[in-house]
């Protein structure tokens, strides 16, 4: 029997461990992983540098030094966010399954049937002790960190989203990684996701 | 006084959400007009005449509004309607030149006469931008040119960075050519009753010169960002390129475009005011459009109009209030009576001004300030209005964010992969904006003073 489009969009606080699950979760379900590889593929669309892109992946529009004139504006973050939305919109339409990290999937895609929303969350100190080892830092630095990154998160979904970024009521299912560890999240998610998929 | 404090605030608030873009801005000068409707001319001033007066409706229904014999008249205050039907009638018009493929068939055209060579391609490009714009809108000239440069960029393997950047500038430098070139230079052209050739014989003589300076400029900047990584001989794109799919519909927009040149140029012998031209060239285009007559009509940046409308009605509560005077006022007193002094604070706070913000409102706002200037310090108002044209066309220049034709700009090469950010523009952009803000000082000062 042929699968039905299944996309797995994956919202995640930084230090949770998010990126690592949609990682899993896409060899377990043997879909393709899109995150900041998102910017190669459109590079490679357009046959430019993807490093011209990179900059402003997933980064906040700036409210001054913006303008809007019929609809163009001159917002590197706002256009290369749009860039993102129309390449992951035009996979969807495509029939394509696939997971994605980030990148306002769960508003972008809203309109398909096949789409699971799910956002990890972790406890701050969980989160630390990851962030600390993963890039050689001091308490206080990776805590810093992860305060300013989840800041320039929310304030990129926030501006292209009605929804907000973190709000349970914006996804489906919401997991804290630090009670039940990577490995039993990924478990868990699995099995919701498996339950989902027969429902589609 | 609390009417002018009201007014004041209207318009600071107007300015304010302008900038952050949060709210649409032909929803914010509207809302800030209606306010102005009815605080400052309702509330304070109690004044319906004055309100009228902004409102302007009554001069339309005159013969003088369509067809002025002899020299042209000053208009009053308020609601510019001439501008507003004149930019509507050229939207009709560009958008009929766009649907037959007038404007890629132009670049690609050029391109294939210098051989798809890229330093050719650069120069000819920045003189047929500025060209285009003195007749078009700058929105219009860079949406095209920027895409044709993107595509003519992938072919021959440049970066198309430069190139669009220094289209960007010379549109809007050729904007300041003429009186229609700019939305500033219209509103001074039909505010203070100044011609096209009157435009042509002193901003286009300043733009010329500062044409062949900045193309300098540019060659010298961005010559070796300009290397093509292809033969041009290799390419095969020379025969399809140029190819015109609706050619009566081409035959026709390049009929109408000319007459609209003609009239334009003629209009202060043929007496017909920008608002008759503008009406005339939207009523052959949609008759010549046939079936396609509505979809034109629908394109119309119908928000761009209605900005129009808000923004003079603020505007006019600012002016019937006396604030401007105020400001022209403290301008004279600063200057200390010294015409140079006068002159060079028009431009540069002009130019610093619409590098920042609008520099439509500005110049609206401006306008006011250097007719009270010229009655009290006895300088000629045709000097000022030329120093008030330079400083808002070049300023806007200096920022991504200045001038429309940068933010469109800017935009087609972000969506084709090429994003350009605050210190990558400023970078080129704001030297030649410097340079052509002096080159404009210095002539008019020789010229004028």
């Amino acid at each position: 029997m042929e699968q039905k489009q299944m996309i797995i969009s994956i919202g995640r606080e930084f230090g949770s461990a998010g990126h690592e699950i949609a990682e899993k979760l896409a060899e377990r379900f043997s879909l393709p992983l899109y995150d900041y590889n998102l910017l190669r593929e459109i590079a490679g669309e357009k046959k430019v540098n993807v490093a011209n892109l990179e900059p402003y992946d997933e980064v906040p529009k700036k409210g001054f030094g913006s303008r809007t004139v019929r609809g163009y504006s001159n917002s590197p973050q706002e256009n290369i966010a749009y860039m993102q939305f129309d390449f992951l919109k035009k996979k969807a339409k495509e029939g394509q399954s696939f997971v994605v990290v980030g990148r306002c999937a769960e508003e972008a895609l809203k309109e398909y049937k096949g789409l699971i929303t799910i956002f990890i969350l972790g406890d701050m100190d969980t989160k630390i002790e990851r962030i600390a080892k993963l890039h050689n830092l001091s308490e206080k630095q990776a805590k810093e960190m992860i305060i300013q990154q989840d800041k320039k998160r929310k304030a990129y979904h926030n501006y292209f989203c009605e929804g907000k970024w973190g709000d349970s009521r914006n996804y489906e299912f919401s997991i804290n990684s630090s009670k039940l560890g990577l490995e039993a999240t990924v478990e868990v998610l699995e099995d919701y996701i498996k339950r989902r998929r027969q429902m589609l | 006084m609390l009417a002018q404090v009201i007014a004041v605030t209207i318009f600071l608030i107007m300015f304010a959400l302008i900038i952050t873009d949060k709210i649409e801005r032909h929803y914010v000068t509207l809302g800030c007009g209606l306010a102005t409707l009815i605080l400052v001319f309702g509330v304070c001033m109690r004044d319906f005449e004055a309100a009228m007066e902004t409102l302007n409706i009554a001069p339309i229904f005159t013969l003088g509004f369509w067809y002025e014999a002899g020299t042209a008249s000053e208009s009053s205050s308020g609601i510019n309607w001439a501008t507003i039907i004149f930019i509507a009638g050229m939207m009709v018009m560009v958008e009929g030149m766009a649907k037959a493929g007038f404007f890629r068939w132009l670049c690609m055209t050029i391109a294939k006469l210098v051989r798809f060579k890229t330093i050719p391609i650069f120069i000819t490009f920045m003189i047929m931008s500025s060209i285009l714009a003195m007749f078009i809108d700058s929105i219009t000239v860079i949406l095209f040119l920027a895409a044709v440069t993107v595509e003519l960029a992938q072919l021959l393997k440049f970066n198309p960075v430069p190139m669009i950047l220094a289209e960007v500038f010379c549109a809007n430098l050729g904007g300041s050519a003429t009186m229609c070139g700019d939305p500033p230079n219209i509103i001074i052209g039909t505010s203070l009753g100044y011609s096209f050739g009157d435009f042509i014989i002193n901003t286009g003589f300043i733009a010329g010169i500062s044409l062949i300076v900045v193309v300098i400029y540019f060659y010298l900047v961005f010559r070796k960002e300009l290397v093509s990584g292809v033969a041009a001989e290799d390419l095969d794109i020379s025969k399809e390129a140029t190819k015109i799919e609706d050619k009566k519909g081409f035959t026709a927009s390049c009929i109408i475009f000319g007459l609209a040149v003609i009239l334009l140029v003629s209009h202060a012998q043929t007496g017909l005011t920008v608002a008759t031209i503008g009406l005339f060239i939207a009523i052959i285009t949609l008759i010549a459009a046939g079936k396609s007559a509505w979809e034109l009509l629908t394109k119309i940046d119908y928000k761009t109009v209605l900005f129009f409308i808000g923004l003079f009605v603020v505007v006019g509560g600012l002016e019937q209030t006396g604030i401007l005077e105020v400001i022209a006022a403290f301008i004279g007193k600063i200057s200390g009576g010294n015409m140079y002094l006068m002159i060079a604070i028009i431009i540069w706070v002009s130019g610093i001004a619409s590098a920042f913000i609008d520099n439509i409102p500005f110049a609206a706002t401006m306008i006011p300030v250097i007719k009270s200037l010229a009655q009290t310090e006895g300088i000629g108002l045709s000097i000022l209005a030329w120093a008030l044209a330079m400083g808002t066309d070049i300023g806007g220049s200096a920022t991504p964010i200045g001038a429309s034709a940068n933010v469109v700009g800017t935009s087609v090469a972000a969506k084709e992969g090429y994003p350009i950010g605050w210190g990558k523009y400023c970078k080129a952009m704001m030297p030649a904006t410097v340079i052509v803000l002096v080159i404009s000082m210095i002539c008019v000062w020789v010229r004028y003073l």
